[in-house]
């Protein structure tokens, strides 16, 4: 059993216990310990199920690396699943549960899939998709959803909230071991700007748990000094339980800090995620030891030989009694020592290596362990626990020589260093025999904007794993710093497979990926099938896919898939390292960009009146605009039909403050606008307004708006609410870019001016009431414009039309636009006065026939669709879009043009029907001659009406033709003239 | 994310400020221009693994459009200058020289 031994753990207080539950039932532990440790102190071994087939798994790991410890964490709003309990620091009040098996983790149903393994192997998802096909929907998938995913998603709002910092530094230093504490020495002894982040919650790594020395000192007072020193400078910033997630382009990191996980609810913020700019990044990350893939290596109780000590001289904690070392290298050695030293059983250490002679080795042996030497396991023993080991040698093909009885096997198959930090961005790894591992290739590391090398790897992530050989002043700048290994020990031999000649029987229980259920038998089958390709074997078999992204299992099973291709393992590859290094919280990368401030908002200077006015509200790019008014009582429907007919019989108020407004000045201004816009715009007069169209270089209708000339060298260009800001970008692309020449000024002046359009037949009459300005016919007609005051207001009145109706446009300062507004609700009073919102706009524009960007444009139609010629002129040697236009498939008099369309039952078209026609296409789907653009119900005619696209329309006038709809039916309509409402413009024009 | 130093602004700017341009140096091709020309100055871009032109814009500080020579594979840049150029300045390629040796003009 595991158990919490009497003394010693360098990380717990005995003081200061803490209550915790785990899947409902009461256990204590002791501050600093883990999750995992404090599991493994209450005989908890057994801690989840996998994922496909649903075994019984134990913690294997002590850190960021754990595979099969994952927890739902917390209840309710602060649920989180797939925690990893390896890396959860304990507090009172924890509340933990395992994942993965249902109904209980003692007993799971879906354990039953273990025994249909044979019909689940490599690629089986893929094999499911194709054959046969009706076994997918009704058999497969239900059983899969049933059975499969991880944890629990919340159904809660997250409780906790989080912030994002901005950072920069000359020198990230990415992990605080030995090689990291003394890589941020030296940079900042050399006066850099040095930021040193920590994973965990404590500094120093793995060196004191193995006895290390650093520069002649132990390793605890090395680090205490070291730490003192840099605490102490004023260009150091060192955070502990913050994780370099991810390196992107010229030094840009993601770093995530954990402030309040373990102290959740206290009111801080739960994470901090770091968006750092660093002149380079020091990776000081350190490595993961390997797993042996021998039968069995995947029953609770075989762990790694890394974590077994750090259980045991971290936390005090010992997973189990007899633990049977089973390696491949001299550092599992150390394992065995710890935990004799702790005063446990070691029956044995098996070494896989035919030798072993190095300095551990001997130690070992001097404390009465037994080697043997060119042994492996042959299998485990046990169910939810280990209970034994069967020996046989590594040379064989398994033949059992002697059984141990145990309950823990520590394993290792050598250590890789963590080179992701160095390849998130391009750098390269190359593939070191001696260390049987992939380190950082210096030849080839990822570049900064300044073509240096942007990540430089030192200790044991560049595969030098003495702590000893740490250097004073060394660490920074080169990987040739840090000083070579120069340790004693016995090389390394590399062992892929335990023993060598297992048959399928033992290689079909040897896991490699052990979240993902991924076993040597899976990489093999995969390699028969003919995957060659790392990559294309990592997504066949789901190997090294899982939310550990296969830190413990890429190597073993790139090394097992070299051997089936009968080539060497730097042939197969590596597959690309992605960030984050580990999963990053949803909350932490939104930082505070939720709710409310979620995004910006832009408000027009009339928004609060039109909020208490009960305004709709509807998004409009980042504006808010009024959809409609609703009163009591009303629907949306009922609130349009009424603010429709009102601003037709009587006066309605819009606010059109979100219209673009754009300035274009200067000598050349009028050259440049007739350029931009398809008609003329030099040569119209100052007071007068026109109405105009921009296109792309290709020809397309972009936007749309009336511009007004201000003078002679000025021109305002109002344009979509949506397109102000892409339109003065595009205004300035031009200037800037090829007419640099040209003498033209450009400001975008949306957000200075509130505007007002006052509409209807009683518009005058308000206008007049508010006094100022002569607003008569004659003093300010059709498509002419004033400046003026209005009630007092300075004002500047546009005479234009988007209704069809008697219409003025006012613009006023922003400041001054909710007092105007107020101003002309209460002298429309007497003229009934009501506004009007964005649904009323767009019926009556439709009614009138007026195109909308956005509705009769999708990017592929031209204004010559939308029988807009008369607004692009023939004279003009050049516009933007003319050689487009030009082309052959845009002169097509097969094109689809503008018309109206009328139901014959009066019904409204759905959004989004197509105009059928005779026959299908090469897909089968009904052949279509048009669509509809832009579909209402009319409160003026009080019948459906729409506008849309239609093969030869104008020519087709009278015509019936069919319209699909959702439910498969048609619908039958008349092709009529767009205009439906005042054919002949006099309303607007009095 | 890239950094770019905006030639107005003097400062580097994160990628976040600028939006992308993409090619630079590109010839308009108006009216009186054959298709074949037409088609290459509206879709034929270039996209070299290497040496390339680009424009950017700095939106979200002067509001300028400028230019940058970079290396699509590693990331590395150039330089950078102002947009009224029609092609691009000597110091620039000089830079590229440098690092490039064997890069020329016009590839
Ligand atoms: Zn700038």
């Amino acid at each position: 059993m595991s158990t919490r031994l009497s003394t010693g753990g360098r990380l717990i207080d005995r003081t200061a216990p803490q209550g915790f539950t785990f899947n409902g039932r009461p256990m204590r532990g002791y501050k600093g310990d883990t999750l995992a440790a404090a599991l493994l102190a209450n005989d908890q071994m057994l801690m989840g199920r996998s994922f496909k087939y649903h075994r019984p798994r134990g913690v294997v790991a002590s850190g960021v690396e754990e595979p099969n410890a994952l927890m739902n964490l917390g209840t309710g709003a602060r649920l989180e699943p797939n925690q990893r309990a390896t890396t959860t620091e304990l507090f009172d009040g924890l509340i933990a549960a395992s994942q993965n098996h249902w109904p209980s983790l003692d007993f799971d149903i879906g354990f039953l899939n273990n025994h249909a393994a044979r019909l689940l192997p490599a690629g089986f998802y893929y094999k499911t998709f194709i054959h046969p096909r009706a076994f997918w929907k009704h058999v497969f998938e239900p059983i899969i959803r049933q059975s499969a995913g991880l944890g629990k998603a919340p159904t809660e709002l997250d409780a906790d909230r989080y912030e994002q910092a901005y950072a920069f530094c000359d020198v990230l230093v990415a992990g605080g071991g030995i090689a990291g504490l003394n890589a941020a020495l030296s940079a900042a002894t050399a006066g850099q700007r040095v930021i040193l982040m920590e994973q965990s919650a404590h500094w120093g790594g793995r060196a004191p748990v193995d006895g290390a020395t650093v520069q002649g000192q132990a390793a605890e007072s090395w680090i205490a000094a070291t730490l003192a020193t840099l605490a102490a400078m004023p260009n150091v910033t060192l955070r502990l339980r913050t994780t370099v997630a991810g390196v992107y382009d010229h030094g840009y990191v993601l770093a995530d800090e954990r402030i309040a996980d373990h102290t959740p609810g206290d009111g801080r913020p739960r994470q901090r995620l770091w968006r750092l700019r660093c002149g380079q990044i020091i990776a000081a990350t350190g490595a993961i030891e390997r797993p042996l893939a021998f039968a069995g290596n995947d029953i609770p109780g075989v762990m790694l030989a890394s974590a077994v000590r750090d259980y045991v001289v971290n936390w005090a904690v010992s997973p189990g009694d007899r633990t049977v070392v089973v390696t491949n290298n001299d550092d599992a050695y150390l394992t065995a020592i710890a935990l004799k030293e702790a005063g446990l059983e070691v029956p044995a250490i098996l070494d896989a290596r035919a030798t072993a002679t190095g300095d551990l080795p001997s130690r070992a042996r001097a404390m009465g362990i037994r080697v043997e030497t060119g042994k492996a396991i042959a299998k485990v023993k046990g169910g939810k626990r280990v209970t034994g080991v069967s020996v046989c040698v590594q040379a064989g093909e398994g033949a059992v020589l002697h059984d141990i009885a145990c309950d823990a096997v520590a394993m290792s198959g050598g250590w890789s260093p963590v080179v992701h930090l160095y390849s998130h961005c391009g750098g390269k790894v190359v593939w070191n025999d001696a260390l049987a591992a992939f380190v950082p290739d210096t030849a080839r590391p990822p570049i900064n904007h300044d073509g240096r090398p942007m990540v430089v790897c030192v200790g044991a992530a560049a595969g030098h794993f003495a702590a000893d050989a740490v250097s004073p002043g060394g660490g920074v700048g080169t990987d040739g710093a840090i000083s070579r290994d120069a340790n004693p020990a016995q090389a390394i031999q590399p062992v892929w497979v335990m023993p060598q000649g297992a048959g399928i029987k033992l290689r079909s229980k040897m896991w490699l990926d052990y979240q993902n259920d991924v076993k040597v038998s899976d990489v093999q089958l995969a390699a028969r099938e003919g995957y060659e390709s790392v990559e294309h074997t990592k997504r066949y078999t789901t190997l090294g896919m899982a939310t550990d992204q296969g830190k413990l299992s890429n190597i073993n099973g790139l090394a097992v898939l070299a051997a089936a291709l009968d080539v060497t393992i730097p042939q197969v590859g590596t597959t690309t390292f992605r960030p984050p290094y580990t999963p990053v919280t949803l909350g932490a990368l939104a930082g505070e960009a939720r709710g409310e401030i979620f995004q910006p908002l832009r408000r027009t200077p009339m928004h609060e009146i039109h909020e208490k006015a009960g305004a709709y509200f509807e998004p409009v790019g980042l504006w808010r605009r009024p959809y409609c008014f609703a009163q009591q009582g009303e629907s949306h429907a009922d609130a349009v039909a009424r603010e429709v007919n009102n601003t037709r019989q009587a006066v309605g108020l819009l606010d059109a403050s979100t219209l673009g407004k754009i300035v274009v000045k200067g000598p050349d201004a009028g050259r440049f606008l007739d350029m931009l816009y398809t008609g003329v715009m030099s040569t119209l007069p100052v007071g007068k307004c026109r109405y105009g169209l921009m296109c792309n270089e290709q020809g397309f209708l972009s936007d749309d708006g009336v511009v007004a000339r201000l003078s002679e060298d000025t021109w305002l260009c109002h344009t979509t609410s949506g397109g102000a800001d892409r339109i003065h970008g595009w205004m300035e692309d031009w200037l800037q870019c090829e007419w640099w020449d040209w003498q033209v000024y450009t400001a975008n002046l949306t957000e200075q001016y509130a505007q007002i359009a006052v509409v209807g037949p009683n518009a005058r009459k308000l206008l007049q009431d508010l006094g100022g300005m002569d607003v008569s016919r004659e003093a300010l007609p059709f498509m002419g414009w004033a400046e003026g005051s209005l009630a007092g207001f300075p004002v500047r009145v546009y005479r234009i039309s988007f209704s069809g109706e008697l219409s003025y446009e006012i613009a006023v300062p922003a400041s001054h636009g909710a007092a105007f507004w107020a101003a002309c609700v209460t002298a429309g009073k007497p003229y009934g006065a009501m506004p009007y919102g964005t649904e009323a706009l767009h019926v009556m524009r439709a009614e009138k026939g007026f195109i909308m960007i956005g509705d009769e444009t999708d990017g592929t139609v031209i204004p010559q669709d939308l029988g807009l010629g008369w607004a692009i002129s023939k004279k003009k040697a050049d516009y933007l879009g003319k050689r487009g236009q030009e082309r052959t498939y845009l002169a097509n008099p097969d094109r689809w043009t503008l018309v109206g369309f009328e139901t014959l039952d009066g019904s409204v078209i759905p959004d989004g029907a197509y105009v059928i026609t005779d026959g299908t296409n090469a897909n089968g789907q009904r052949n279509t001659q048009g669509r509809v653009t832009s579909t209402y119900h009319s409160p003026t005619l009080n019948r459906g009406i729409a506008m849309g696209l239609l093969l030869h329309g104008t020519k087709r006038l009278g015509e019936v033709v069919q319209f699909n709809t959702v439910s498969g039916g048609t619908v039958s309509a008349k092709v009529v003239d767009p205009v439906f409402v005042d054919k002949d413009g006099v309303k607007q024009n009095v | 994310m890239l950094t770019l130093e905006c030639p107005y602004c003097g400062i580097m700017a994160d990628e976040t400020e600028l939006s992308p341009g993409y090619e630079a140096h590109l010839k308009r091709y108006g009216p009186g221009s054959t298709d074949a020309e037409f088609e290459a100055y509206m879709f034929a871009r270039k996209n070299p693994k290497g040496v390339h032109f680009e424009r950017w814009r700095h939106a979200y500080g002067c509001g300028k459009w400028f230019l940058a020579a970079r290396c699509t594979a590693t990331l590395e840049v150039f330089g950078t200058y102002p947009a009224q150029t029609s092609g691009p300045p000597p110091h620039i390629i000089a830079a590229i020289k440098a690092r490039r040796p064997g890069w020329e003009a016009g590839q």
